[in-house]
């Protein structure tokens, strides 16, 4: 029933948020699991990297900006989000769609 | 307005059994990085990517040259105006080099990696990378020349291994 959550959230077309400041740790509990994505602890280090910088810099970080500002090398991104990381960490997080093209 | 699922992460190559086949036949720094942020961009999105590398496009990956190598500057049309170089000019000994360390400069004010360094991020991605058997042979090269992870194939099997794949000649 963890999905519930998601119906009070405002999604675009693409199923990211509109708005990253509603965000919360158990949106994106939900979101994650509408996207068959298991989290970990190594998860949430991505997660709460990609929530702090786009507090910063207002975009969502690319990858190669998540793989050198953490200790999450290239390999495991992709362990972690198999099938397309950058969106989906993205989206788990509650940020917009990626754009950066690295 | 649609709630997240795996079916709107349509690109995946599990879910959208989508593939893109690079050809990458040209190895000066300018033409080199193409097919290098379209595949990246592509495992970005999950998409599968099989990269292909001959003639030129060899020496992205060949462990000797690929820290080196460099922007033509003589019969090159496609130069930025910002390191535009007079072809006549361009033939003097040096230009080559400046004109690739400034765009190794600009490369590098972007964030984009060195292609040894490119190509590493690729194969870690995930991302399959294949020497052309004939241009190795051309070259004398064997598999102990090329970048860890790379494998070398024929043209042929490149094809068997592209069946319905997106492919892109760069």
């Amino acid at each position: 029933m963890t999905q519930d959550i998601l119906d009070n959230v405002e999604f675009d077309a693409e199923g990211f948020m509109v708005k990253a400041s509603d965000w919360t740790k158990e949106i994106g509990e939900a979101i994650a699991e509408a996207l068959e994505v298991e989290l970990t602890d190594r998860h949430w280090h991505v997660i709460d990297f990609a929530r702090t910088d786009f507090e910063e810099s207002g975009e969502p970080p690319t990858l190669r900006r998540i793989t050198k500002q953490t200790d999450v090398d290239m390999k495991e991104i992709y362990q972690l989000f198999p099938d397309g990381p950058a969106k989906l960490a993205a989206n788990i997080a509650g940020l917009k769609k990626p754009t950066g093209c690295i | 307005m649609a709630k997240p699922s795996r079916a709107l992460h349509k690109s995946s190559g599990t879910n959208g059994n989508r593939k893109l086949a690079l050809i990458a036949s040209k190895g000066s720094l300018d033409m080199a990085y193409p097919p290098l942020i379209l595949a990246n961009a592509a495992r970005m999105s999950g998409i599968d990517v099989e990269m292909f590398f001959t003639f030129w496009g060899l020496d992205m990956i060949t462990k000797k040259k690929m820290k080196n190598l460099n922007v033509a500057t003589v019969g090159n049309p496609n130069m930025h105006p910002w390191f535009h170089i007079p072809t006549l000019l361009g033939a003097l000994p040096g230009m080559s080099a400046a004109a690739s360390w400034m765009m190794r400069g600009e490369i590098k004010k972007l964030g984009f990696p060195r292609v040894p360094e490119f190509i590493e991020q690729l194969i870690d991605a995930g991302a399959n990378v294949y020497g052309c058997k004939m241009s190795m042979d051309m070259m004398k090269l064997t598999e102990a020349d090329l970048v860890d992870g790379a494998i070398v194939l024929g043209a042929m099997e490149f094809m068997d291994l592209t069946e319905g794949a997106q492919i892109v000649f760069v």
